[in-house]
């Protein structure tokens, strides 16, 4: 398919219109391994590069492990590389994702969202990127389908800059939103090719000017050498930011870090991530409807953690409902709220938090659920009882 | 921080002197001398010698420099070599001694 | 796909006479132990690439002693990633040269990519990596096994390219057992299966032969596998000066033939006629003193066993050369 004309939009399934992006980014290598539901992704990256579309390497390795081992291999040499995986195959491949921040490669990587087994299921939720939230690289959550075709061109521009050198994760959720076909709008090439020039480097293998990468770092080198990529990973958020607002100068379309849907003088506020936030806004155009005062926030940006954008969006807010998508067996809250739980103790009028689980493996996440969360975060809240998760609409 | 505690560690790297990815330059364990493990140390009679240069290709820490053709012969690097022996026992004319260091 | 003549591939060999006598390509200063016959071997195998080339290491005792922070051994851009991945990172730098030549933003030149681990790196945790790498077919991908036959930088734990009979810290010699009770794995025979342009072993005893290997494999276009014997005087329970001398007795014993298999095809290139008796090998390493005549009698004959096959194989080809 063509994808030049940005004022029409086009009809395509998202994971297809993730691989154009990948291609309108001129990505020089991409290493992959098929798992459901990235597969639609690295299939369409494949056929571009052997249709002479995109001009890449594209390395059909044979483990997840390996695929972010040749990503981490090709972007030491220079290449800007890309890969896509999901699940098992990130969690797989976790113990290179740790270490390809620490080695400041500005890897891409789309995850498109799945539960991790067992039982075996290849449905969406977000426990896969959860499970490897300390990893230390940027982690990014589309909404839908024209926002993870423009992430995938946005992410290399942050990864890439030279204030940053830091992988991006952009995750999307599997199926819900890989699989559905939505109209968007394609960047133009030119545009993309003003936005993001071509990667050049120092930080990279060279004969010429040989550097060793990967060291041993000893007891009195490893703290520090932590400090250091974790000051990097901090100070990327303004970049981010940069990124974010230089791409609706030349394209049309902002974002933010942290997205605010009707919180003006909201009592109780949703925080979701991910494309479950666009039945939350339908949701929340009802409750208003009916005279409820609620609000939505969504965390585009997760790591590095937008703190003050997030305080800002919660405003004065009494009860927020916090939605998480993957669990922590063995403790009252998800990641999401215990994180936000713990960003709120300091503030004087914090709201009341409470936690729910939506949409684990694949469970549908109809309206009526955000309705059900805002009912029972005021209960929860009015009875100033600090509540464990509730897994919604689970069946005792 | 607190002033009254100094829970600094000497000889720890600064965080701003991390490079970029935790890189080091080439050859720099050069900086680095192994001569202190040694307990013996390799003399040569250069009277037997033959200038094969076994000794600089079996050496594992290539501490030999070849002294050239008029030299003939090849000389430890006492700041690197580990004593192991290994030129000693290889060399063809056994004319390399292994020396007890003295403490 | 064309086929490819490996064996008449040109490389610069190297004689006695045009030995490389510059500065090493790996620096001295590095934190191997006393007597290291891996890392001997790595210095004498980069010694021969010189240094426009890059290398990529597992983890391991090489990986360790050559890169503590904030130095490095490496006179040639390296990278370390992880331990059973130096393979797929290898095919990801090639990739990276290859896409970055094709646009011209590398000079249109072979850069050969050398991936090294130890024998755990290589047959046990990284041969998934390992064999993928050598099925893709990167065009400039070389992989050096160092074999000391056993985990040593952990501490002396069996792996599978331990040998029959070796007592390591878990495969012990003890009242129920013989130490290491399965007989090494055939790496070689693994890599040649892939169908692969060039496999080889060899031992930094005979450094020309080993040198001259790891040229030929650069050199040719395809992936190549070297499996080189790395005598470790720590995890062998030796004396540190025996190293070289121990890895001219395993290929002189029989126990590591020195052997090519150039587009499939066995070249013997060391024949041991008269091999000194297998006993004569195992007795300088502690590692074997358990054994009795008995246990070296099994020994021998296994040892035997995979020198005549592979000195079949070659007569069935070309026959020895020297």
């Amino acid at each position: 398919m063509k994808a030049a004309d940005s004022a029409k939009p086009v009809g395509i399934e998202v994971s297809l219109a993730i691989a154009e992006a990948v291609k309108l980014a001129e990505a020089e290598v991409v290493a992959a391994y098929p798992i459901t539901p990235q597969t639609h992704i690295v299939e369409h990256l494949s056929d571009l590069v052997a249709n002479g579309e995109l001009n890449a390497e594209y390395v059909p390795v044979e483990s997840e492990q390996s695929a972010m081992s040749a990503c981490m291999g090709s972007s030491a040499a220079g290449a800007r590389t890309f890969t896509a995986t999901s699940s098992q195959g990130l969690i797989y491949m976790a113990e290179m994702v740790f270490i390809a921040p620490m080695m400041r490669l500005p890897i891409v990587m789309a995850v498109a969202n799945r539960a991790i087994s067992a039982p075996l299921n290849i449905w969406n939720d977000h426990s896969d990127v959860m499970s490897i939230r300390d990893c230390g690289w940027i982690q990014i959550f589309a909404e839908n389908g024209q926002e993870a075709t423009d992430m995938s061109i946005i992410s290399f521009r942050i990864a890439e800059d030279k204030n940053v050198m830091m992988p991006v994760i952009l995750n999307l959720d599997g199926f819900t939103l890989s699989h559905f076909i939505e109209p968007i709008l394609f960047p133009e090439q030119d545009k993309v090719r003003q936005y993001l020039p071509p990667y050049v480097t120092d930080h990279k293998l060279d004969v010429k000017k040989p550097m060793s990468m990967g060291l041993l770092g000893g007891p009195e080198y490893f703290t520090e050498a932590k400090k250091a990529a974790n000051d990097a990973l901090l100070a990327s958020k303004p970049y981010v930011t940069k990124a974010f607002d230089e791409f609706a100068k030349i394209f049309g379309r902002q974002y933010k870090l942290v997205e605010s849907y009707r919180t003006e003088d909201a009592e109780t506020i949703i925080v979701s991530m991910g494309s479950i936030s666009e039945t939350a806004m339908v949701a929340v155009d009802e409750m208003r409807a009916a005279g409820e005062k609620v609000g939505l926030v969504r965390l585009r940006l997760w790591r590095p953690f937008p703190v003050e954008e997030l305080r800002a969006a919660i405003g004065g807010a009494k009860y927020l409902a916090v939605v998480d998508r993957h669990f922590t067996p063995g403790f009252p809250e998800g990641p999401v709220a215990t994180e936000i739980r713990a960003l709120m103790y300091h503030e004087e009028n914090r709201p009341r938090i409470s936690n729910f689980l939506l949409g684990l493996g694949g469970r549908d996440v109809p309206r009526n659920h955000f309705q059900y969360i805002v009912e029972r975060a005021k209960e929860i809240g009015s009875t100033g009882r600090q509540g464990h998760f509730e897994m919604v609409g689970v069946n005792e | 921080m607190s002033k009254k505690i100094n829970v600094t560690v000497e000889g720890a790297v600064k965080v701003k002197d991390i490079p970029l990815g935790f890189t080091a330059q080439p050859g720099t364990t050069k900086n680095f001398k192994t001569g202190d493990w040694r307990s013996a140390r390799p003399v040569l009679d250069r009277e037997k010698c033959v200038y094969c240069g076994f000794c600089y290709i079996y050496c594992p820490d290539g501490v030999y420099q070849d002294m050239g053709a008029e030299e003939k012969y090849y000389k430890a690097d006492l700041d690197y070599c580990k004593g192991c022996g290994v030129c000693a026992q290889e060399c063809p004319k056994k004319c390399i001694q292994m020396v007890v260091e003295e403490v | 796909m064309k086929y490819l003549n490996s064996m008449e591939v040109p490389f610069e060999k190297v004689t006695a006479k045009t030995f490389p006598k510059g500065p090493d390509s790996l620096a001295p200063g590095h934190r191997a132990c006393q007597g290291c016959g891996e890392v001997l071997a790595l210095r004498l195998l980069m010694k021969a690439l010189g240094r426009e080339f890059m290398a990529v290491s597992a983890t391991g005792c090489m990986e360790v002693c050559t890169g503590p922070f904030p130095q490095s051994a490496w006179e040639m851009p390296w990278i370390h990633v992880a331990f059973e991945n130096a393979a797929a990172v290898a095919s990801g730098v090639d990739a990276g040269n290859t896409i970055l030549r094709r646009k011209g933003k590398l000079p249109d030149k072979r850069i050969p990519v050398v991936a090294i681990g130890g024998d755990g790196g290589t047959a046990d945790i990284g041969i998934q990596a390992l064999s993928g790498a050598l099925e893709r077919y990167h065009e400039n991908f070389t992989y050096i096994c160092l074999d000391n036959e056993a985990y040593m930088n952990t501490g002396i734990q069996r792996s599978s390219a331990t040998p029959f009979g070796a007592s390591t810290t878990t495969s012990p010699a003890g009242k129920l057992s013989k130490g290491q009770s399965t007989w090494k794995k055939n790496m070689p025979a693994i890599a040649a299966a892939h169908n692969i342009p060039y496999v080889a072993t060899a031992s930094p005893a005979f450094h020309l032969d080993m040198m001259n290997k790891i040229r030929r494999a650069a050199a040719i276009p395809g992936p190549a596998y070297i499996h080189v014997y790395a005598p470790c005087p720590t995890g062998w329970r030796m004396k540190a000066e025996l190293s070289v001398e121990s890895a001219r007795l395993a290929v002189n014993s029989r126990v590591f033939p020195l052997y090519e298999i150039i587009d499939g095809q066995y070249v013997l290139n060391k024949k041991v006629d008269n091999p000194i008796p297998v006993a004569d090998y195992l007795k300088a390493q502690g590692r074997f003193r358990h054994l009795t005549p008995e246990d070296v009698a099994a020994i021998t004959e296994r040892v035997n066993h995979e020198y005549e096959y592979i000195a079949k194989m070659s007569e069935a080809f070309n026959g020895p050369r020297f």
